[in-house]
């Protein structure tokens, strides 16, 4: 077997609470189906058969017993649970699958939607024998309005930069601004070694990542890692460069492998290549490619530990971890899947007016003169007369009732709008009741009990 | 006279068929008398229509015995056909065992003559079929090159499928045996040059995984992995390539169970089928690598069947081993010795490309001590000189650069020329990079010997004695250059007069080639069949 996938569906939405707080992220609703269902649609449509998902119990007993939030995907799904109290990072949780990895690993994050060719990144993995393949993409500026976003956009994120080479696929350095204290300094062995190096801060990471199955045994080595994106990816990009790597690289062209046994170093677990390495380096050897040029080195520099990175600079790729991408997935989300926008079984009414751009979910009640534009509409959600949805989204089980006129806003499961309600911008969270005629601008309703959670 | 040298004839075909079915063990001249009977049958066989006539007399006269009741009539009912030779050739076969006369039985006698009847009157049934058939010049006729009864016209060998590109019946069926082996088609890419047009030309930037699920589950990953790695050039030269594949090889082999009920020397043999074919719709393969695939292939099939699976998966992989070490490896020490002999101080040697082989004979020839300056062809699209050239420069060789369009400048220079090959033809022709025969070509004026190296597992029983025939198309959109910013040919598609050819390789003829150097010796071009021959002995 080539790849195993492993889908961290474990992530808390630690970036969007008032969402995440009564449904966990990986069941978010995007287009009506839940958030998990678009990695695992991906995985699918290129060919997995078989899939590890790494996700909380609560996420388990819902995809069981909730139909509308099953994901119906053909693959072979292995739940595994881990503990929810939140301090298991991503690495932790490939540590404790180790078990069950017998091969390399292909690891996705619950709340990527994505249209890449997967091909490309895996390619790079194949090709050059790579230790980690990743992909990132151009970020993308929301600009739909965000519910309850007072004043100006909050100042950017922490920024990441990205090195990469020439040609645009070896990933020669990463960190986030966060780690940078004074300065972006840069190694001057990775300097002389690839003296064309392109930065770029305007990258959004999509958390795909390819895999050596020696890596996943080398975490298990090393506990002190516990996040992939946060620490080891760097540390990997770190470590391509370094001296103790390098030193067991053979200098000659002969293939002299008793050198390479005295000269083990300890970091040995993420080398730990076929048994036939003779065979590969005298291939190599006898090839005239070489990836670079104009220096005396051979293909690679020599260097076993590689690292690649596919951009992505068109199609669609969000990572759904804020607010506004959450909007912005739920735009663009039908044009992953080629169910028709309007489920069979809602009821829709001779006179509303439905745009062909939202998306009506099964055993829906759409009334009289409504008029839906640019939204989505929840399963068995119900819509009494002459409400105005426009650029909403409209979770399950919502009651909407008569001359409610909604732009703009986000409608958890269960909420009940009161009649006449005007809401512009809002946040209405889970099980919510808005009272009848009230006007809400740019705000955010939730519970009294998550107004203590900070 | 006639009938009693017909009698004896028969009778001897009865006196071997008794013994034989007594269980008697034949007698030292009916041995021989067998022998002789066989070779006469290939020998007929092979004759032309021509000679027919002179076989017939001279059969007649090897036989005792003179013109017999029954070879008139046979002959008779030959001259209806078309062509005579395939009516006397059953009928002195049967008379072959005629040149002494045995002690005749009557039940015997009978018998014979019967089953030499059927036999002339089979021949000539399938005599007069073959001249009904029609011309056996067509290329999917004559599927079999030895036609019986088409002596008439010369023996046409079935074209590769490779390099019938512009046959649509070939493409449908290169589609319908990928289909059934689960492979995806590779489609052409861009506007093929017309006098190449029978030949694939594929595009880098589509490659073939594209088609392919990811975790591939009907190709073996390491297999996926080496048909990308030829696709993008990372594995690329002869000797590499049958390595890489070599070493693929061995992965499968040591993932490979048999299944159930079946036998480990078929079905891996056809396992390996689907994977031959995906590499070659990744890149044609290479000479050498078809070479290392048939002998492979041979050594599975020769696994007895008793063998348990684990014996016979190690004894394979040692073999992958053993071909490796000699083939590959040690022929390069022993071709770098004889070559070293050729080196002498003061030399200025030339080499165009990089070829692992040569580069390993200069820099043992540097570590030996021998005094001499390279100078390094280079030409586009793919400047591999620069990387022999790093290699050179590396071990501390003092070296030259230039480009091809230079050589005949630098040629005075030029002591000696040492080329590497792809493969040898068994017409004596080098099948290498693109460009070699030019170098070759102007050394030859300038009356400087060409040493070409190669190792025996090179050698190829294809005859070539141009370009055009057998080649292989890469991809045009190398040829494209960004200068300052610009690409001048980045819409050459829609040009409607403009096609961009990028040929990999050529053929040199053996006039321009001096000496071959390989792990058997220094030969002369014109041996290479020579050395088949004994190869295929030795298998």
């Amino acid at each position: 077997m080539e790849l195993q996938a492993v889908l961290m569906a474990a992530g808390g939405g630690s970036r969007m609470t008032d969402l995440t707080y009564s449904t966990p992220k990986p069941m978010l609703p995007v287009g009506n189906k839940p958030l998990m269902w678009y990695p695992l649609n991906l995985l699918e449509r290129v060919g997995f058969e078989e899939v590890i998902v790494i996700t909380t119990k609560e996420v388990q007993k819902m995809m069981s017993t909730d139909p509308k939030m099953k994901p119906d995907v053909k693959m072979k799904m292995e739940v595994v649970c881990v503990p929810e109290d939140g301090d298991m990072g991503t690495a932790d949780a490939l540590r404790h699958i180790q078990q069950k990895i017998k091969t390399d690993i292909l690891v996705v994050s619950c709340d990527l939607i994505t249209d890449v060719a997967l091909h490309e990144v895996v390619d790079l993995f194949r090709a050059h024998n790579a230790t980690l393949a990743m992909l990132m993409s151009k970020a993308y500026e929301f600009t739909e309005t965000v519910p309850g976003q007072k004043g100006k956009k909050r100042t950017a994120e922490q920024r990441d930069f990205v090195g990469v080479d020439q040609s645009g696929k070896r990933l020669l350095f990463m960190a986030n601004e966060a780690d940078l204290e004074d300065g972006l300094s840069v190694r001057k062995s990775i300097i002389r070694k690839h003296p064309r190096m392109h930065i770029k801060t305007g990258l959004v990471d999509a958390h795909l990542y390819c895999l050596k199955k020696a890596v996943v045994d080398f975490l298990t080595e090393n506990k002190s890692i516990s996040s992939i994106r946060g620490e080891l990816v760097p540390y990997l990009v770190r470590k391509q460069f370094s001296n103790a790597v390098n030193s067991q690289k053979v200098k000659d062209d002969s293939e002299d492998q008793t050198q390479k046994n005295n000269e083990s170093s300890t970091n040995h677990e993420l080398l730990i290549s076929s048994r036939d390495e003779s065979l590969l380096q005298l291939a190599q050897e006898r090839s005239c490619w070489n990836d670079h040029r104009g220096d005396m080195c051979e293909a690679y520099h020599g260097g076993k530990l590689r690292c690649y990175v596919h951009i992505m600079d068109q199609g669609l790729c969000y990572r759904v971890n804020t607010l506004a991408a959450y909007i912005e997935a739920n735009r663009q989300a039908p044009k992953l899947f080629d169910e028709p926008p309007v489920h069979s079984s809602a009821a829709i009414s001779e006179r509303c007016q439905v745009g062909s751009d939202s998306i009506i979910g099964a055993q829906c009640q759409i009334a009289d003169k409504t008029s839906i534009k640019r939204s989505t509409i929840g399963v068995s959600s119900t819509v009494k007369e002459r409400v105005k949805v426009t650029n909403s989204i409209v979770m399950h089980g919502v009651t909407i009732e008569e001359g409610c006129n909604i732009q703009g806003s986000v409608i958890c499961s269960n909420a009940i709008i009161g009649r006449g309600a005007d809401l512009k911008y809002c946040l209405v969270g889970n099980g919510q009741r808005i009272e009848p005629e009230a006007e809400r601008t740019n705000e955010v309703i939730v519970g009294t009990d998550q107004l203590m959670e900070i | 006279m006639a009938d009693s040298g017909v009698t004896d004839g028969f009778e001897k075909t009865g006196g071997i068929e008794r013994a034989k079915s007594e269980g008697k063990e034949l007698t030292k001249e009916e041995k021989q008398r067998l022998r002789k009977e066989k070779k006469q049958q290939k020998k007929n066989k092979e004759k032309k229509d021509d000679r027919a006539s002179q076989e017939s007399g001279r059969e007649k006269q090897g036989v005792s015995s003179a013109a017999s009741a029954p070879q008139p009539s046979a002959q008779s009912a030959a001259q209806k056909a078309p062509s005579a030779v395939p009516a006397p050739v059953p009928v002195p076969a049967s008379e072959a065992p005629a040149p002494a006369p045995a002690p005749a039985d009557k039940p015997a006698k009978s018998k014979a003559e019967l089953k030499a009847e059927r036999r002339a009157r089979q021949e000539a049934e399938r005599a007069s079929k073959q001249g009904k058939k029609g011309d056996p010049g067509q290329p999917g006729a004559a599927g079999k090159p030895k036609a019986p009864a088409s002596e008439l016209q010369p023996v046409v060998k079935r074209l590769p499928e490779h390099i019938q590109v512009d046959n649509p019946d070939v493409l449908k069926k290169l589609a319908k045996k990928l289909e059934r082996q689960q492979i995806p088609l590779r489609l052409d890419y861009g506007y093929k040059v017309s006098l190449f047009s029978h030949l694939h030309q594929y595009s880098r930037k589509a490659p073939l995984t594209q088609q392919l699920s990811i975790p591939s589950t009907v190709i073996h990953p390491a297999i996926v992995r080496l048909g990308l790695q030829y696709s993008q050039g990372i594995v690329a030269g002869s000797n590499a390539r049958s390595v890489a594949l070599l070493h693929a090889f061995r992965q499968v082999i040591r993932d490979y169970t048999t299944p159930p009920n079946e036998e480990l020397s078929r079905d891996l043999v056809n396992r390996l089928k689907p994977y031959i074919s995906f590499l070659n719709q990744c890149r044609p393969l290479s000479a050498s690598m078809g070479n290392a695939i048939k002998y492979i292939k041979k050594e599975i099939s020769n696994i007895p069947s008793q063998c348990k699976e684990e014996e016979a998966k190690s004894k394979l992989l040692h073999c992958i081993e053993w071909y490796i070490k000699e083939k590959i490896i040690l022929a390069a020490k022993a071709i770098a010795e004889s070559s070293i002999e050729k080196i002498s101080d003061g030399d200025v040697i030339l080499i165009y490309g990089c070829s692992s082989l040569v580069n390993h004979i200069l820099c043992e020839a540097f570590e030996k001590s021998r005094k001499f300056r390279v100078i390094v062809v280079d030409s586009r699209p793919r400047l591999e000189g620069r990387e022999a050239l790093r290699r050179l420069v590396q071990r501390g060789i003092s070296c030259t650069y230039v480009l091809i369009s230079a050589v005949s400048y630098i040629l005075p220079e030029v002591s000696k020329v040492f080329l590497g090959a792809h493969a040898l033809l068994a017409n004596g022709y080098v099948m290498s990079r693109v460009g070699t025969s030019q170098i070759a070509l102007v050394a030859k004026a300038f009356n400087v010997p060409v040493l070409v190296c190669c190792e025996t597992y090179k050698f190829c029983e294809r005859v070539q004695t141009d370009s055009f025939v057998s080649n292989e198309l890469d991809d045009p959109d190398d040829l494209i250059v960004t200068r300052k910013g610009r690409t001048q040919l980045e819409n050459w598609q829609q040009e409607p007069s403009l096609g961009l050819l990028n040929l990999v390789y050529d053929v040199t003829p053996p006039d321009f080639v001096d000496l071959v150097i390989t792990e058997l010796g220094m030969i002369p071009c014109t041996s290479v069949p020579v050395v088949l021959r004994v190869k295929n002995v030795d298998q």
